[in-house]
């Protein structure tokens, strides 16, 4: 018998209460070094449709970053999705998006999400570090079937 | 995506400026550059200039920490400015915070701190004892 852990991380992935998705869904498909600038890009395009400020654009395009690039790196032959969109919530509106990939999966999320652990001799600050730099962030993963991460970041 | 790396030779330092949207291998093609450069022109100094990148996420500051410490083994000095507010806070709060890389908020500072370092740098004089 496998053993599957699946751990939830943050608050609700879907945001507050009431929240609901605006527009419609921008989709890259993670495959290659270039499809990071995609991801980026989307993220950035999104935040300044959302209305977010400098500095919460800039920390949420920076987490799309690691957690695009931990596809890349970990991720089975580097392919997963990211999908980004806008979100509101009563009078706030944001940006949500979530990263997937069918890749090993992670055993133990508890372990991947302290600061300074790594699996291949990186920083390790990539899931905690990109943590910490939204308002929201779930991670969901089962050893074989891959992880998705969701966050969401507000403008305030 | 391979831009051509913008590396301008300023009196004895050398002027690297990071624009736009780079992707990792373009990060790593620049340390590669910027190496080949200080070696090829015996710079004493090298200002980076990041003010024009679109993201500063763990990867590029880790290639930016490397840069630098392979610049000091090739003996001369960096200097890394244009680190905005927003891409402190987040540099911060990721955890990537640059601890052992020299830095200036512009560009002006930080060719102020290169020159500062050489003319009282004991490295410069190293290597003028060295040449006795």
């Amino acid at each position: 018998m496998t053993a599957t852990v699946e751990a939830s991380y943050g608050g609700t992935p879907s945001g507050p209460p009431g929240s609901a998705v605006l527009a419609p869904v921008a989709a890259v498909t993670i495959d290659g070094e270039a499809d990071l600038l995609r991801v980026r890009s989307a993220l950035r395009t999104e935040a300044q449709a959302a209305g977010l400020g400098l500095t919460a654009t800039t920390k949420l395009v920076t987490a799309g970053s690691e957690l695009a690039r931990n596809i890349l790196r970990y991720a089975d032959r580097g392919h997963g999705v990211v999908t980004v969109q806008q979100v509101t919530a009563g009078h706030r509106s944001g940006v949500r998006a979530q990263f997937t990939d069918y890749g090993p999966g992670i055993a133990d999320l508890d372990e991947v999400m302290r600061d300074g652990f790594s699996s291949c001799g990186s920083l390790g600050i990539g899931l905690p570090g990109s943590r910490r730099l939204v308002d929201e962030f779930m991670i969901e993963s089962a050893a074989g079937r891959g992880t998705t991460v969701i966050i969401a970041q507000w403008d305030r | 995506m391979h831009e051509a790396v913008p590396i301008l030779r300023v009196g004895p330092d050398l002027l690297v400026t990071l624009q736009g949207d780079l992707d990792d291998l373009t990060v790593e093609a620049i340390e590669r550059e910027v190496t080949a450069e200080v070696t090829r022109t015996h710079a004493h100094g090298v200002l980076i200039d990041v003010s024009g990148l679109a993201v500063v996420d763990s990867f590029v500051a880790r290639v930016l920490a490397r840069i630098v410490g392979m610049v000091r083994l090739l003996g001369a000095d960096s200097t890394l400015v244009g680190i905005g507010p927003a891409v402190a806070i987040t540099l911060t709060e990721l955890g990537a915070s640059l601890d052992h890389v020299p830095t200036a908020l512009t560009a002006e500072q930080g060719m102020a701190m290169l020159r500062h370092l050489r003319s009282a740098g004991t490295r410069t004089l190293m290597r003028h004892d060295s040449n006795r």
